[in-house]
């Protein structure tokens, strides 16, 4: 098959440890399932010197792609770097096994190898003492593992399985308290949330794969961009009801990536998952797997080009996402859901930059959006290990239960005030510089999207800052149960993600990812006057009304009345998510069908055996007993056959 | 040599079943009717053999068919005799009456 733009030579430099990466961790995790129990407190760090090997390996993988290798005629080259034929079909048509290198996904394997590093070191202290302790790691391994597969899948067959591999980790994950009725009923609505939309990607990924003839990513967008006959890109007519089956398709795999990613409407089970140990929400739930729809779009980005119109559907389910959910973490008080909901709203910004394309005037949202995906990645778990740390030393989720930490844990202090100011976009600290990038494509593309970002950015700066007065500052309490601020496998994490998150702003990342015909991003020195005041506003106002504990934020919720009740409950979301499937679902078609399964398909079936009993009962009385009546029977019937062909010959 | 006419054959193995066709319906004795249906099985045998004999001499499927008669003949009997055991242990005779009560 032809692989137009794939260079085999270079992929030999790779061949050889490449596979390692995701496999380390697969070891890992078979090796901590069969013998966890025997190796108990070891298997932690076992888990994590083999995540060591794998970050190694990875960096060098990184290393080796951009300087090593570096750009032929001034791109970076997708490298096939490992290519097995798995399940051939067709000459056409074949379900491979390989590993892609392109710069998102060598990015993206550093990015999900260090953040599963740092969590791996940093659960060591934080489910110390726990049962299932070794189960606990075989199910990060596992994680880790299917994670490293997805970004490094070469066809979209081989990203699904990996997704759904993902899928069934953070299930396990997140149902790890299993006898916490609510971590189990979060596992279950993570799973069939993302379940339900994954259903949309496979149908997606059947419609490219039978109209563009193959599963392989780079032969997909070679053969849909280069030539226009593809059926896929023809008429509306080709589609239902006046829309493109490329449309359908691209509809329907980002359907996938939004269940994925918890976009708005299918964001429900993201705040549920806190539900899981904290270590894995700051993995999972914030820096990489939530991420894997971004990455998918990204992923199939020249393919979502030709098709406008799906790409501003992602700008607004984005840009509503963020802000939606941005408001929605002004108002909880657990700490994990704030976080949760402030991932949402991240996520919000990468998609949306990502779709601004569909506005037609420049494509460097594309950067701008794996930038932001990169810089996330880092301080989001950063504050969710921060998060876990203060829930540690407090035993509590609750922030208005919390106060005064600062004192108790500098470090987490330290890091987490880090963390804030680089969500929040406070330069010199990474989120900065990714999220001016993402609202410089927006005001280039789309003036409404650019006004919803710039009012996200400063409810985003509120609400973190909102977070880190209360739990730091605000009023001092006594906190009962004194341990110190953890161990040194608890605060080593917290610092080199804190380090990650001061510098990784100023790596010149669209040059390193970017797409082929990109242009320079050069944001001028005025551009970002506007978003840097307004977060400094949003953090003014949090610390008025949170640096001391003051009655100020109760009046105002008091004051804005049923508004902040709305807000607090989420927009009804889940209660509208129950009304549907309980009273309409259930109730409207459910039930009615098992009354019809019950009543007309058993009844059915039942009247069958009924009728055949009753018509045997009646004929019964023609068995005698009597062995030799029924020779005579069959001698006499054998004889009547016998005279009849005898008569019917002649 | 004076060969013996198909006929005589056919003959014998006629007079053959239906002497074990009688047997079968009149005895009451359980092992008598199985010495029966032999009769029977062999009246078929014999047919076999001859008509592979005076018809296909150079073939050999009808020694084969008898052959499969006997072997299954055999296995049948001792299907019938197990039976027959089993039912004299619950009745203390082998009459073909006692097994009147089987029925349903």
């Amino acid at each position: 098959m032809q692989r137009p733009f794939t260079i085999d030579d270079i992929a030999m430099n790779y061949s050889s440890y490449i596979a390692l990466i995701p496999l380390l961790p697969l070891a890992a995790f078979v090796m901590l399932g069969l013998l966890g129990k025997q190796l108990s407190r070891s298997a932690g760090i076992l888990a994590t010197l083999i995540m060591l090997v794998s970050t190694v390996l990875a960096c060098y993988t990184a290393y080796n792609y951009f300087f090593v290798t570096g750009k032929v005629n001034g791109v970076y080259p997708p490298v096939a770097a490992f290519h097995y034929n798995w399940l051939p079909f067709s000459p056409g048509l074949s379900i491979d096994m390989g590993v892609l290198l392109d710069p998102a996904s060598v990015m993206m394997l550093v990015v999900v190898n260090f953040v599963s590093l740092m969590v791996h070191v940093f659960s060591l202290a934080y489910m110390k003492g726990e049962n299932r302790f070794a189960t606990y790691y075989a199910f990060l391994a596992l994680f880790t593992f299917s994670m490293l597969g997805l970004v490094l899948s070469g066809n979209l067959l081989q990203m699904y399985i990996f997704w759904e591999l993902v899928g069934v980790s953070s299930f396990l994950l997140i149902g790890f308290y299993y006898d916490r009725p609510a971590a189990v009923a979060a596992a279950k609505k993570a799973f069939i949330v993302t379940r339900f939309a994954d259903l949309g990607f496979l149908i997606g990924i059947l419609i490219l794969a039978f109209y563009g003839g193959t599963l392989d990513f780079n032969t997909l967008i070679y053969q849909l961009t280069a030539t226009n006959s593809s059926p896929l890109t023809q008429s509306p007519q080709a589609g239902f009801p006046g829309i493109s089956l490329l449309t359908w398709a691209l509809m329907l795999v980002f359907m996938g990536g939004a269940g994925k990613s918890a976009m708005f409407p299918l964001h429900i089970w993201l705040p549920d998952a806190m539900e899981g140990p904290t270590p894995v929400s700051a993995l999972i739930h914030a820096a990489t797997m939530v991420v894997a729809g971004v990455y998918l779009v990204a992923r199939l980005y020249p393919i979502y080009l030709l098709d406008v119109a799906v790409l501003q559907i992602i700008t607004w389910v984005g840009a509503i996402s963020a802000f939606l959910a941005a408001i929605i973490a002004c108002t909880q008080t657990d700490i994990k859901r704030v976080l949760a909901y402030s991932t949402i709203s991240q996520i919000g910004y990468m998609l949306f930059a990502l779709g601004l394309a569909g506005y037609g005037h420049t494509t460097t949202g594309y950067s701008a959006s794996l930038f932001h995906l990169f810089t996330h990645a880092f301080f989001k778990s950063l504050l969710f290990l921060g998060a876990g740390a203060v829930i540690h030393f407090v035993h509590t989720n609750e922030m208005l239960e919390m106060g005064g930490l600062r004192k108790w844990m500098p470090v987490t202090h330290l890091t987490f005030l880090i963390a804030c100011m680089a969500i929040a976009g406070i330069p010199p600290f990474a989120g900065f510089f990714s999220k001016e990038e993402i609202l410089l494509a927006a005001w280039e593309n789309n003036r409404y999207v650019f006004l919803l970002a710039l009012i996200t950015s400063g409810i985003t700066a509120f609400y973190m800052f909102r977070l880190y007065f209360s739990i730091f500052w605000s009023r001092t309490r006594s906190y009962p149960h004194q341990h110190g601020e953890g161990s040194w496998t608890m605060k080593v994490p917290l610092v080199l993600l804190g380090t990650a998150a001061v510098l990784v702003g100023f790596i010149p990342f669209a040059d390193f990812v970017a797409l082929d015909n990109q242009k320079e991003i050069t944001i001028p020195l005025s551009f970002s006057i506007a978003p840097v005041t307004i977060a400094i506003a949003g953090i003014a106002l949090a610390y008025l009304l949170y640096y001391k504990y003051n009655p100020g934020p109760q009046k105002l919720a008091l004051a804005l009345g049923g508004l902040y009740k709305m807000v607090k409950r989420k927009f009804y979301f889940d209660e509208l998510y129950l009304f549907i499937t309980k009273r309409i679902i259930f109730d409207g078609i459910a039930k009615p069908a098992a009354w019809i399964d019950k009543h007309l398909v058993d009844g059915f079936m039942n009247g069958a055996g009924r009728a055949t009993a009753r018509f045997a009962e009646s004929i019964k009385a023609w068995q005698s007993g009597r062995v030799q009546s029924y020779a005579l029977y069959f001698f006499g019937g054998i004889i009547a056959l016998a005279a009849l062909i005898v008569y019917w010959w002649t | 040599m004076n060969e013996i006419p198909l006929t005589h054959i056919l003959f014998l193995s006629t007079a053959l079943f239906f002497i074990g066709m009688y047997g079968l319906f009149t005895r009451r004795n359980l092992i008598t009717m199985l010495m029966a249906i032999e009769l029977m099985l062999n009246s078929v045998n014999i047919n076999f053999v001859a008509f592979n004999k005076y018809l296909y001499p150079d073939k050999l499927n009808g020694v084969f068919f008898t052959l499969f008669i006997i072997a299954v003949a055999a296995a049948e009997a001792a299907v019938a005799i197990a039976i027959f055991i089993n039912l004299y242990r619950n009745h203390r005779s082998i009459d073909v009456e006692e097994t009147e009560q089987m029925r349903y």
